[in-house]
């Protein structure tokens, strides 16, 4: 019977496991042939230039893949090739300001950037003196960010857990709400805010470093919450019923298996913190002034920080103000880095295994 | 494991860190280039102690070589001044915070109140900081600028809007005035140097100019404009056709070209001297008590070599001070300010015109009163 | 999405509810300095309002102009007369143009740390990227100015020449170019770091097993990311953004070296001297404020921080209406 003689059509060739698809080389090849190919175009109608040809070169390789996959792989594979082009463009383009940012600082940086600015504070030094460091602002940075980090950690987190383990009802809500009101708030015044404070508290100028730290703590408490928030929240339920249905006190359970589950985002989290606020320049003017000399407590007349060297010395106009404030930016960075890394490793010791 | 990695990088950099700022401190006393003498000039009186003073920007400069040169002379006296701006340091002088202020600007009645009543008598103006104001221009191929204050009115208020203007060309005959769009530029802070170049030019050109006097740019303009100084001279740099106005010690140091401005009939290029001249032929400020040297800038003077756009900036003090020792450190300090050698100091690092020997002998009799 | 978002992550499980009435001091102890911390930050907040508002109300009183509708901005003098609708209008501008251009880069640079490229690569671009969180918003200003202006002239110019009709790119394109679009550019470059660094750790937390089951049906990389990772990530994401616009709403220095203010209502985004942000003006005119004008700034301060406040209540609708769609 006919029926029999012509054997159904597999339905939908692609589903098999053994559909067509372009070979490994494929994107590689075809970005190198559109590169050749708009290179040669270019260079013909005698327009050549880097930033033509890189776009060019991406669009005629985003559509050439994508017509080959679909008219080889099937419509959706297209799409996924299409999308995997558009998030490595999305991505080298996002990167071209973020490396200029970080290449600009760099270069610039290194100018001044030796011993001898590290170790020098700026007492005694006049602006355009070839002289002169960043060690008392290195100080202060280190101090005025530590003492706000002290303050914020401990009530982020604690309010975040609050958040997540405890929280139901309307304080909570009130807490989740009003701390995204709190992240809106603008550094400047907080800074106000603070020095308000203080001139209530005692007096007027009376600027000292801890004011500052508590000024970046009112920025620098929603950060941790919002942060550890969202990381807490993503440790699975399991895992608490697993430590409840072991007769593990609820606090205990959070401090042994819900935390150090999460440790890795949280410490991430607060280093984002960290982050936001190790380059604040507004409310440290106006709390915890600005020297050129050394000091060490906290508790005790000015403090400066290096964003605040920073302000000032571009402030101040000319060359070598700017290289100061370059390097002193670029010794930011790297302090930044090192406590990264710090945390980083903070987290690894914490961290339970996990199969990621 | 491999943070394990970046552990030992992290080991090496903040070991190297810590290594390189345990041992910090402050630089060896200034040696190079600045004119910082050893010791204070005659008749002034090291006094010992902490000086907090704060205020106007625009001082910042000058304060800082006072400041260092002070304090190498006198090891055992502190000097510290927050460029707050001049608000700020009056309020800040008020409320007792700070023993000197740099002020922009003279106090009102309100503020002269308040800081008599903080210092338990008077509170007086010393003029020791006088810098001229410089019309900067970037434009290609030309280096020099005969402005009369009309047209850098009518340039400012964007009624001159090209370079190949009549009003522009009229003043400059040998120049060769491209067709191009001026752009002017304005301080986007509020600082006494848009007050008194504003002053300036309400002044002069009343009829170009239609504005309010303050230390804001009006706002009606829309116009290009920078943060400070330094913002200004980014923003004239950065293209073409613009042109600003700026402290003039940022002149030389950025290496603009500046404008010669209109008086009477001849074109004047600012000059420390020319701006010394107008505070001498300026009268008193109306209202301020004996002994303050408050004074009001007479800018429409015509008499020759006079640069008339000029910031003057003040240093506030009490004429008595309840603390005998903070009263001794004032006097020494602004004593010093005042000496040829303070003039001399600010004049070579912030470019500002040296004080004329009358306004000199004024000050000093009033510092006369405060060692007391 | 039922399926894939396991059902209790906002409500983690309660301990067993206490039939045993006594409750653990530890427990006690623990919750309750919990709680504190939390009222703790409200009593902040509260603080810095009522702050704001004593210090705001002496302008206020005496402002001669309507606050909320002028565009002029006069404190001082006289008869002061300010509004603030030119200064919303301009911080607004900024800040969601920053967001439009930032987010979803930021989007994309995640997907690509989490899930396109190599382990190795990725971890290394994760950390570049929390390094560049880090750099103040004064070099990012200075940035902007040295090397941001120069390259983006030309391509502003361009803007104006091919797409001059549409009303928003209308010339005269300024030079030197600094303009509410460039101010928002660097806003972005300075947001993006934040943005990602929360998307990245959001997407990296989506279950394993959602992801393995869809490519296990036989979805390709990008569809499981859409029914998978973006689904899982929404509201991290969400909360990512309004990290980002919390910090761009409040941006003082960078905006402030950038852009030359102006106070006018209208979406020239080439043209300079037309905007003006909130935070921006605090910081040019606070320090040679008089005591009127630091009340009037003040004032500008305490409306932005209830922009903050509607952007914060529209973003939590916006996610939770999204909630009762999905699940």
């Amino acid at each position: 019977m006919s029926t029999l003689t012509t054997p159904p059509a597999a339905p939908g060739a692609g589903v098999s496991l053994l559909s067509r698809s372009l070979p490994r080389w494929a994107p590689a090849a075809t970005l190198a042939g559109s590169a050749a190919v708009v290179a040669a175009v270019l260079v013909a109608v005698g327009a050549f230039g880097l930033a033509q040809w890189t776009v060019l070169s991406v669009l005629l390789f985003a559509v050439t893949i994508t017509a080959a996959s679909a008219s080889v792989e099937g419509g959706r594979r297209a799409k996924d090739r299409l999308v995997t082009t558009l998030v490595y463009v999305c991505f080298g383009l996002a990167m071209i300001p973020l490396v200029s940012v970080l290449w600009t600082t760099v270069q610039n940086g290194v100018l001044r950037l030796d011993p001898y600015f590290l170790q020098t504070s700026m007492r005694n030094v006049l602006a355009r003196d070839d002289a002169g460091g960043a060690y008392h602002a290195i100080m202060g940075t280190l101090i005025v960010t530590g003492w706000a980090t002290v303050i914020s950690v401990p009530v982020g987190l604690m309010t975040a857990i609050y958040l997540v383990e405890y929280g139901r009802g309307r304080l909570a809500q009130a807490i989740t709400f009003f701390v995204d009101v709190m992240t809106g708030i603008p550094s400047i015044v907080a800074g106000l805010f603070i020095a308000a404070l203080w001139l209530q508290l005692f007096g007027a100028g009376n600027f000292m470093g801890f004011a500052g730290s508590c000024a970046l703590s009112v920025l620098m408490i929603p950060v941790v919450v919002r942060s550890s928030e969202e990381m807490l929240k993503l440790v699975p339920n399991e895992l608490r019923e697993a430590s409840y249905a072991l007769g593990v006190p609820k606090w205990r359970t959070i401090v042994k298996v819900v935390l150090p589950t999460s440790i890795a985002g949280v410490t991430t989290g607060v280093m984002i913190a960290i982050a936001r606020i190790i380059g604040e320049t507004a409310p440290l003017l106006v709390t915890a002034g600005f020297t050129d000399s050394i000091n060490f407590n906290a508790f005790d007349s000015r403090m400066i920080t290096l964003p605040v060297y920073v302000y000032r010395q571009i402030s101040q106009g000319g060359q070598i103000p700017f290289e100061r404030a370059w390097a002193a930016a670029l010794t930011l960075i790297v302090i930044v880095m090192a406590l990264n890394l710090l945390a980083r490793l903070v987290s690894r010791i914490f961290a339970p295994r996990t199969g990621r | 494991m491999k943070l394990s990695k970046y552990g030992k990088f992290a080991g090496v950099a903040l070991a190297g860190a810590l290594a390189l700022s345990a041992c910090g401190g402050d630089p060896e006393p200034a040696g190079g280039g600045s004119a910082s003498p050893a010791a204070l000039p005659e008749g002034v009186e090291c006094a010992p102690g902490t000086l907090n003073a704060g205020g106007a920007t625009s001082q910042e400069l000058a304060m800082n070589a006072w400041r260092s040169a002070y304090q190498s002379a006198c090891p055992d006296a502190t000097v510290n001044y927050d460029p707050t701006g001049s608000g700020a340091g009056r309020t800040n002088f008020a409320d007792g915070a700070i023993a000197l202020a740099g002020s922009d600007a003279v106090m009102d009645a309100e503020e002269q109140a308040a800081a008599d009543e903080r210092c338990g008598g008077q509170a007086v103006h010393l003029p020791l900081y006088i810098s001229p104001i410089a019309v900067i221009f970037n434009l290609e191929g030309v280096d020099e600028l005969n402005l009369s204050p009309e047209v850098i009115a009518g340039i400012f208020n964007q009624e001159i809007t090209n370079w190949n203007d009549e009003a522009i060309a009229a003043d400059n005959p040998d120049a060769e005035l491209p067709d191009l769009e001026i752009t002017p530029v304005n301080r986007s802070d509020e600082s006494g140097t848009t007050e008194n170049f504003v002053a300036y030019l309400s002044a002069v050109a009343p009829d170009a100019w239609p504005h309010e006097v303050s230390g804001d740019w009006p706002s009606e303009l829309s116009s290009q404009s920078g943060q400070g100084s330094a913002g200004v001279v980014t923003t004239v740099q950065g293209g073409n056709g613009t042109i600003g106005y700026v402290d003039a010690s940022q002149v030389a140091a950025n290496d603009l070209s500046s404008a010669r401005v209109g008086v009477g009939e001849e074109f004047v290029e600012f000059s420390p001297e020319a701006a010394a001249a107008i505070v001498d032929s300026s009268p008193a400020a109306e209202g301020v008590a004996e002994g303050d040297l408050a004074i009001e800038l007479d800018y429409t003077t015509e008499e020759a070599g006079v640069y008339p756009i000029v910031l003057i900036s003040y240093e506030i003090i009490c004429t008595s001070y309840e603390n005998a020792e903070e009263g001794a450190l004032v006097q020494s300090f602004v004593s010093y300010l005042a000496s040829e050698d303070g003039q001399q100091v600010a004049a070579t690092e912030a470019g500002s015109a040296p004080i004329s020997e009358t306004t000199r002998e004024n000050v000093m009799a009033v510092l006369e009163g405060l060692g007391a | 999405m039922t399926t894939t978002q396991p059902p209790q992550t906002e409500q983690p499980a309660k301990p067993p509810p206490g039939r045993r009435t006594r409750r653990r001091p530890g427990d006690l102890v623990f919750e309750n300095s919990a709680r504190l911390s939390g009222v703790l930050i409200l009593v902040i907040l509260a603080a810095v309002a009522v702050f704001l508002l004593v210090q705001a109300l002496p302008a206020l009183s005496e402002n001669q102009g309507n606050f909320l509708t002028d565009t002029e901005w006069a404190p001082s003098g006289d008869a002061p007369s300010f509004g603030v609708a030119a200064l919303v209008f301009g911080t607004l501008l900024a800040a969601v143009l920053a967001l439009v251009i930032a987010t979803p880069v930021a989007v994309g640079i995640a997907l690509f740390i989490s899930h396109y490229a190599p382990r190795r690569l990725a971890s290394l671009l994760g950390y570049v990227v929390d390094l560049l969180a880090a750099i103040p918003s004064v070099v990012y200003g200075l940035w902007g100015i040295t090397w941001l202006m120069p390259q983006i002239g030309p391509f502003f110019e361009g803007l104006n020449r091919y797409l001059g009709f549409i009303p928003i790119f209308a010339g005269p394109v300024a030079s030197p170019p600094r303009t509410i679009l460039t101010a928002s550019i660097v806003l972005a470059v300075m947001i993006l770091p934040i943005v990602t660094a929360v998307a990245r750790e959001v997407f990296l937390k989506t279950p394993t097993m959602h992801e393995e089951a869809a490519l296990a049906l036989g979805a390709t990389r990008w569809e499981m990311i859409r029914m998978a990772v973006l689904p899982f990530g929404r509201s991290g994401v969400i909360s990512a953004a309004m990290l980002g616009l919390g910090r761009a709403l409040g941006e003082t220095m960078a905006v402030a070296m950038v852009l030359s203010p102006g106070l006018l209502i209208d979406f020239f985004l080439l043209q300079a001297g037309h905007h003006q942000t909130i935070a921006a003006l605090i910081a040019l005119q606070f320090p040679e404020a008089s005591t009127l004008q630091v009340s009037a700034l003040i004032a500008a301060g305490l409306v932005l921080f209830a922009i903050t406040l509607v952007v914060n209540m529209a973003a939590r609708y916006i996610v939770s209406r999204r909630k009762e769609f999905t699940e």
